[in-house]
């Protein structure tokens, strides 16, 4: 007997699959390369090493899974989490996708357009990231001019700026008090940069959904 | 084996491991195609989507590369290569790799010529991120199921449940754009500020004085404005005129690229 499985269950499943298989890939291959080359770790700093970065970016990684599960649908999470760059890459472009396709995150039509827009988007990084390494001799110099370093700098704000336009005008209620908020902890906390953006953005995501469900219960949505 | 950055052998196994994880992105790229076509969605709806997330990746893996360009100088071709196609960032890798090549005493920029030394960077680089890697596959489910729940008790709370949450990722980087909004009064009488940085290089710790001019906080601030500008033209183009209305579907990508093109002018300008 063979229980017929929904389409998410199904993602479900072959995600858990997929998942762990390339989880023990990618965890396995310093493994493998220490024994092609007949050497072992240096304990003491990888120790050190591991200090000094593991603990933050596993605190991200944790609260991560839980801010983008509901933005990038089952199949987008799975993908996203193996291939990486999701707040500058995967989710701005399902987000997009989502928007454009006039469909939800929560529905069926939803979690298939941000699976398609994610593996697509995966699927092109991996082909450029391959043919820049094969041009790499060439491109160095293209990819390391000064001139051309501003613009790789400021990517983030660049996306941003379109993608707020798009949900600030369509929620102009709702976005006030969580873009005041970050504005005043940004500009003046000092330890909010560029590297601890990705801790804001749970803060950011909670505070917004309890002012929307205070707002909703009032009746000013 | 005789060690060294770039030995083809590292370059065979990152190939495989890269084609695997490509594997996984077609093999749900298809099966949510057939779903789409079993489900009736409009065919060109779909085809739109493939096409603008397509463009729009260009800009971003384009800086991708830079990054593998970046860490190549001490990692060689091949992990840099291997480490930006998987889990991970560019700023992640960046900070990554230097913590373990601190521990290790290693001057950033020199080539890695130790093989035990290199795989305890690799060590370090894979286990710090795999947070990620490790739980998504255990708790997914779980997660989206508590989720679903929110949306299907009342549908127009799920709804403003949903736009909550991406509105306040936005707001977490809109913020983020004005961090260094206050460099504007914190300078001095010729326009400069003092960035004291504390840096490590090869285990030892030097302080790093730098000066930047007050107005170069403003520039990614200038830089989010322009895109969002060049968005909503685009957003209005392709609403009144009816030849634009092919703008709605690069609208990301276009306003991306002008907000990067930009930066170049504006930080000669404010930089």
């Amino acid at each position: 007997m063979k229980k017929q499985l929904t389409y998410l269950e199904s993602v479900h499943r072959d995600g858990k699959i997929w998942g762990l298989v390339l989880c023990a890939l990618i965890l396995l291959f310093p493994l493998v390369a220490s024994l092609i080359f007949g050497a072992y770790p240096e304990w003491s700093p990888l120790l050190q090493g591991l200090i000094a970065t593991l603990p933050m970016y596993w605190a991200v990684g944790i609260i991560e899974i839980f801010t983008y599960v509901p933005m990038l649908g089952a199949g987008g999470t799975y993908l996203s989490f193996v291939t990486g760059n999701i707040s500058n890459l995967k989710l701005p472009c399902a987000v997009d996708a989502m928007e454009r396709a006039e469909v939800k995150a929560s529905s069926e039509e939803g979690e298939i357009i941000s699976t398609i827009a994610i593996a697509v988007s995966s699927i092109v990084t991996t082909v450029i990231v391959v043919l820049g390494v094969v041009l790499i001799v060439p491109l160095t110099p293209i990819l390391e001019a000064p001139a051309l370093q501003p613009a790789f700098d400021m990517i983030l704000p660049a996306l941003f700026g379109g993608l707020a336009v798009v949900f600030v005008s369509k929620n102009l209620k709702l976005s006030i008090a969580p873009i005041i908020l970050m504005l005043i902890l940004f500009i003046f906390v000092p330890a909010l940069n560029e590297s601890t953006v990705g801790i804001m953005v749970p803060v950011g995501v909670i505070f917004t959904v309890a002012v929307a469900r205070i707002m909703y219960k009032k009746g000013l949505l | 084996m005789k060690f060294s950055v770039n030995h083809p052998i590292l370059f065979i196994m990152v190939g495989a491991l890269i084609a695997i994880v490509l594997a996984q992105s077609v093999y749900f790229l298809v099966k949510a195609l057939k779903r789409a076509k079993a489900l009736g969605m409009d065919q060109k709806k779909i085809k739109k989507t493939i096409t603008s997330a397509a463009i729009f990746t260009i800009a971003p893996a384009v800086a991708i590369l830079v990054g593998v360009v970046a860490l190549s100088k001490s990692l060689g071709v091949a992990i840099p290569w291997l480490r930006l196609s998987i889990i991970g960032s560019l700023s992640y890798e960046i900070v990554a790799s230097k913590n373990a090549m601190n521990a290790l005493g290693i001057s950033s920029g020199t080539t890695v010529a130790d093989a035990s030394a290199f795989v305890t960077i690799l060590w370090v680089m894979t286990l710090s991120i795999a947070a990620g890697l490790i739980l998504v596959p255990l708790v997914t489910k779980r997660i989206q199921g508590g989720m679903n729940k929110i949306g299907m008790k009342d549908k127009k709370w799920g709804e403003t449940f949903n736009n909550a949450m991406f509105l306040g990722m936005i707001s977490a980087f809109l913020g983020y754009v004005f961090c260094n909004v206050d460099r504007l009064w914190k300078a001095d009488a010729n326009g400069l500020v003092e960035i004291v940085e504390k840096t490590e290089d090869a285990g030892v710790v030097t302080e790093v004085v730098s000066y930047v001019s007050s107005t170069s906080g403003l520039i990614p601030i200038l830089v989010m404005v322009i895109s969002a500008v060049v968005m909503a033209i685009c957003g209005v183009l392709s609403m009144k005129v009816n030849k634009c209305k092919w703008l709605t579907d690069y609208a990301l990508p276009i306003s991306l690229v002008a907000g990067m093109t930009a930066a170049i002018p504006l930080t000669n300008w404010l930089g």
